[in-house]
């Protein structure tokens, strides 16, 4: 792999992929996928268990390190080619810092409070003075409408305020790019709106994202294009209305049935 | 049985004796305690390390110390380790210095298994926010796994001062020692090693509820 720093290209594209693959052994989890999403847009990644998609996911942030391929977010360019990654470790922490990541089981820390848990990126990582790092995780606090948990521990807080905190924790770093993996999967139902209801705010401002999701109903509203994968690959994708309008692809089909009863 | 009479007064013909076998009993718990646990810290982050290389040494170590009797650990460090380097050791040294590796290689094992019991996905949430590995160990893991490693540090610390009476096979004057001189010269074993598992208790006893109390701490 080979990475540089360059000027962003004139598409306007915050992220560019190019036949990433990632494969453990002999198995292929993700297969020459391409993907581009535009500065301020809301990519999502639909498909079944296990085609793929949490995976991607990981690969952009390099929480995977994915096998071959072209990757650029924001001025980061990488080339993969089966070899060890050459950024160090340094530069890949540098590299995530820019890439924000929410996850399906929050992680919060749990030995924090919620406001101490928005502050640790500022102050541990970006070396913000406290007062600082303090002010912008009120503000996140308040856009997440949790003003009011700021001293909570996160087993004091529900499914739906914890997976807040944890955006909020995401954003308290300033991304260009937030990825989503399956955020609300692991709620209660009842607690999914509350969740949903900020990562569409997130959109209104024009943050740029990759929301890996199984709530269908949020994509169609939100979402500007759709990638639907299966077995690794790419099956679908588009615009949202394109994709998910007219649907002729047979698995995309028969996916999307499961969702409408 | 019946007609034994019993006379705890023959248990404490010496006082003093007593006191300074207590002050050797507890200075060598808190000493191999102390030493152990840094070489047992240390020891517990090699056995974290990614390269074998660095693993199988350390685990060897122990491996052996785990799997072998404490007491054999002593007569061998006392007996034959200055044999084998063909070196003088102060006797006080060499007796402590199985107490000591037997610390470390369990402290190791405690370390090495609080830090693996903290959640993968508290690795992955740190790094995605752009930490170094330094830094998840400093900020995330080590705080948790702390909490985790105390209570069976206490535990191994409790076993490490009642496993100091073993120290008695090399003469080193301890507790167990002296009661064994007094029970020579009063031929009253009854009352002194009951006087003594007492005195054990006693010293053990707000040590073993401190290490309960702190398994109950909720705050996480």
């Amino acid at each position: 792999m080979t990475s540089e720093q360059g000027a962003e290209p004139r598409d306007g594209a915050m992220v560019a992929i190019e036949g990433l693959c990632k494969s453990y052994a002999a198995f292929q989890a993700v297969r020459d996928v391409s993907l581009v999403v535009p500065r301020g847009e809301a990519h999502f990644i639909i498909g079944p268990s296990g085609c793929g998609k949490s995976t991607l996911l990981r690969c952009i942030n390099l929480l995977e390190e994915p096998t071959r391929g072209r990757m650029r977010v924001g001025e980061t360019t990488m080339q993969f080619d089966g070899g060890r990654l050459p950024m160090s470790t340094r530069e890949q922490a540098q590299y995530r810092t820019r890439v924000g990541m929410v996850f399906q089981q929050f992680h919060l820390f749990p030995h924090m409070t919620a406001i101490e848990n928005i502050m640790e990126g500022p102050r541990t990582v970006k070396r913000m003075p406290n007062a600082a790092a303090r002010e912008i995780a009120e503000a996140l606090l308040e856009k997440v409408g949790l003003a009011d948990k700021r001293e909570a521990y996160p087993k004091h807080l529900s499914g739906g305020q914890a997976q807040r905190i944890a955006i909020a924790r995401a954003l308290a770093m300033a991304p260009e790019v937030v990825l989503f993996d399956e955020v609300t999967s692991a709620l209660d139902p009842e607690l999914v709106g509350e969740v949903l209801a900020v990562i569409r705010q997130l959109t209104e401002e024009g943050m740029t994202m990759i929301v890996v999701t199984h709530e269908m109903g949020f994509a169609r509203e939100v979402a500007n294009a759709v990638t639907f994968m299966d077995r690794g690959a790419v099956v679908e994708q588009g615009p949202t209305e394109k994709v998910l309008a007219n649907v002729s692809n047979p698995r995309l089909e028969q996916f999307l049935r499961r969702f409408r009863s | 049985m019946s007609g034994y009479e019993w006379d705890f007064g023959k248990a404490f013909l010496h006082p003093g004796l007593w006191l300074q076998a207590l002050v050797i009993t507890l200075g060598y718990s808190s000493a191999t305690i102390f030493c152990g646990l840094v070489i047992g810290v240390i020891a517990g982050m090699l056995l974290l390390s990614r390269h074998w290389l660095v693993r199988l040494p350390v685990s060897g170590f122990v491996q052996l110390f785990r799997c072998t009797p404490l007491l054999i650990q002593i007569i061998w460090f006392y007996y034959a380790l200055p044999v084998a380097l063909r070196i003088t050791i102060p006797a006080w040294l060499a007796a402590g210095m199985g107490l000591t590796f037997y610390m470390a290689a369990f402290s190791a094992e405690i370390f090495r298994g609080g830090i693996m019991s903290i959640d993968k996905g508290q690795w992955q949430a740190a790094k995605a926010i752009g930490m170094l590995p330094w830094q998840v160990m400093r900020r995330v893991v080590l705080p948790q796994a702390t909490r985790r490693m105390i209570p069976p540090f206490v535990n191994q610390s409790v076993l490490q001062l009642k496993n100091t009476s073993l120290l008695s096979i090399v003469a080193v004057p301890d507790l167990t020692y002296m009661a064994q001189v007094f029970v020579s010269e009063t031929f009253r074993p009854l009352e002194i090693y009951t006087s003594l598992g007492v005195m054990y208790l006693i010293i053990l006893y707000p040590l073993q509820k401190l290490a309960k109390r702190l398994e109950r701490r909720d705050d996480v």
